[in-house]
């Protein structure tokens, strides 16, 4: 693995695959989530069977845990390696006239969103790995939505929220046809790819303020 | 025209460079920026003064020789040309011009805003050709059939002059708009297919060597590019490289 991903094209390959990884999961997550919206039953229903479902847990939880480490890891590893490839910075130099600012600003949309998802683990993942795997307390189908509720309650957590997923649409807005770009897709379907980019880096993170806004505004 | 330079002063290779700021007077419109770059060094000359040391070679925006960032772009603020191309009217009077060379650690300056491209060339060396035996009995080109769209995307391929522009305005001094444009070239016709497995190889691993960066697909290079090479060759040499490989 280190062999291959020595290659710097490789490396490019291998981080745009865990983005489209991502964005795919994404797509579920919010999929799941807008249920609770219209459905408390059907948000609930969903979530057990998430939560218990023997493949989610043991096989597509650890799939996604290795795909987000590695995406951000390798983000760490292509700044890095990207920084010191110019050991004298230009006194003046004008990003802005070449190239978008999410663009040149992956890095630190990346990091905003890998604080978020620790907070994010915080509030959701440790205590449901809590409830079930170390209290081992009593499977209650009908609990998630009401977690869920009790979560949006306060108002700096849905701030932090919309923040984080405004972040998230800038991340996307240039990770999203990087991706298809890195793994060799430029061809006549590349304007439909930044424009199904684009559409996506809005409506997902807009997916998700809603809910979180929806929850918070009628608990 | 009054301009105030701000230009890279470095006296050699080992030593400490710093912006040192100079004024020229009374420059046309007209001229091109290396001239205005010759009258500045006339100046220099005959107050017995170090001259500015800047790569120059044809003048005409086909050899990628000039190599100048200026006011933070490369090649200057106007578009699809070289500095050598770039005239003074795209600059307004009493205005102040910050003159940089290249900056990657794979470009090493020499002197002032001369650069080492050499890194281009053994990237070159390590592939960027095909082995043809042109002893008295090459084949006619025309032998072969080859699609009209294949041969135009060649031939933009082709059109690179090398000169580092993507390099010195990518913010990770990536390469690969120059070494996909090398590649595409050969990619896209039936000689270059012959020995394209070991070209993208053996090329992507000399332009890791040199210490270029990696693409984050940020789009500056093909913006910057005198010569307008397209993104599509860094996807195709994306796609080159994965199928050779996986054929490897």
């Amino acid at each position: 693995m280190s062999g291959f991903l020595s290659s710097s094209i490789a490396r490019k390959f291998a981080m745009a695959l865990s983005a489209l990884f991502l964005i795919f999961f994404l797509i579920i997550h919010l999929a799941v989530n807008i249920t609770s919206v219209f459905s408390e039953d059907l948000f609930n229903q969903l979530s057990h069977f998430m939560g218990t479902n023997p493949m989610v847990q043991f096989a597509l939880q650890p799939v996604l845990l290795v795909g987000v480490i590695f995406h951000f890891v390798m983000g760490f590893v292509l700044e890095i390696r990207n920084k010191s490839a110019r050991d004298v910075k230009y006194v003046n130099y004008k990003g802005s006239a070449n190239s978008s600012w999410m663009s040149r600003n992956m890095i630190y949309s990346g990091l905003a969103i890998l604080a978020f998802l620790l907070i994010h683990f915080i509030d959701f993942w440790a205590p449901e790995m809590n409830y079930k795997y170390i209290e081992a307390l009593p499977e209650n189908p009908t609990r998630y939505y009401h977690e869920l509720q009790e979560k949006f309650m306060p108002l700096w957590r849905v701030v932090l929220y919309v923040i984080a997923f405004v972040l998230l649409g800038l991340h996307l807005l240039h990770g999203f046809q990087s991706a298809f770009q890195s793994i060799g897709f430029n061809n006549k379907y590349t304007s439909f790819v930044k424009a199904l980019g684009k559409w996506y880096s809005i409506l997902i993170p807009a997916g998700f303020i809603f809910i979180a806004l929806f929850h918070y505004f009628n608990h | 025209m009054n301009l105030t330079l701000k230009i890279w002063r470095q006296k050699d290779s080992k030593s400490k460079g710093q912006m040192v700021e100079y004024k020229v007077t009374d420059i046309s419109e007209h001229m091109s920026f290396l001239e205005m770059m010759d009258v500045l060094n006339e100046q220099l000359v005959s107050k017995n003064e170090e001259p500015i040391a800047f790569d120059h070679d044809c003048r005409e925006g086909i050899c990628g020789m000039c190599s100048l960032h200026i006011n933070g772009e490369a090649h200057g603020p106007d578009r699809g040309i070289t500095t050598c191309q770039l005239h003074m009217r795209m600059f307004k009077d009493g205005e102040t011009i910050t003159i940089e060379p290249w900056r990657a650690k794979a470009f090493p300056v020499i002197k002032d805003l001369v650069v080492d491209r050499s890194a281009f060339e053994r990237i070159q060396q390590a592939g960027g050709y095909i082995s043809v035996n042109t002893s008295g009995n090459t084949q006619d080109a025309n032998a072969i059939p080859i699609p009209k769209h294949d041969a135009d995307l060649s031939m933009d391929a082709a059109t690179c002059i090398g000169c580092g522009a993507c390099v010195a305005s990518c913010k990770n001094s990536s390469a690969m708009l120059f070494v996909s444009a090398k590649v595409s070239q050969f990619a896209l016709l039936p000689q270059g297919r012959v020995e394209a497995t070991e070209r993208v190889l053996n090329m992507v691993r000399q332009m890791d060597e040199e210490g270029f960066g990696n693409c984050t697909n940020t789009g500056a290079c093909e913006v910057e590019c005198p010569k307008g090479i397209s993104l599509e060759n860094i996807a195709r040499m994306n796609r080159e490289y994965l199928a050779a490989s996986l054929k490897r």
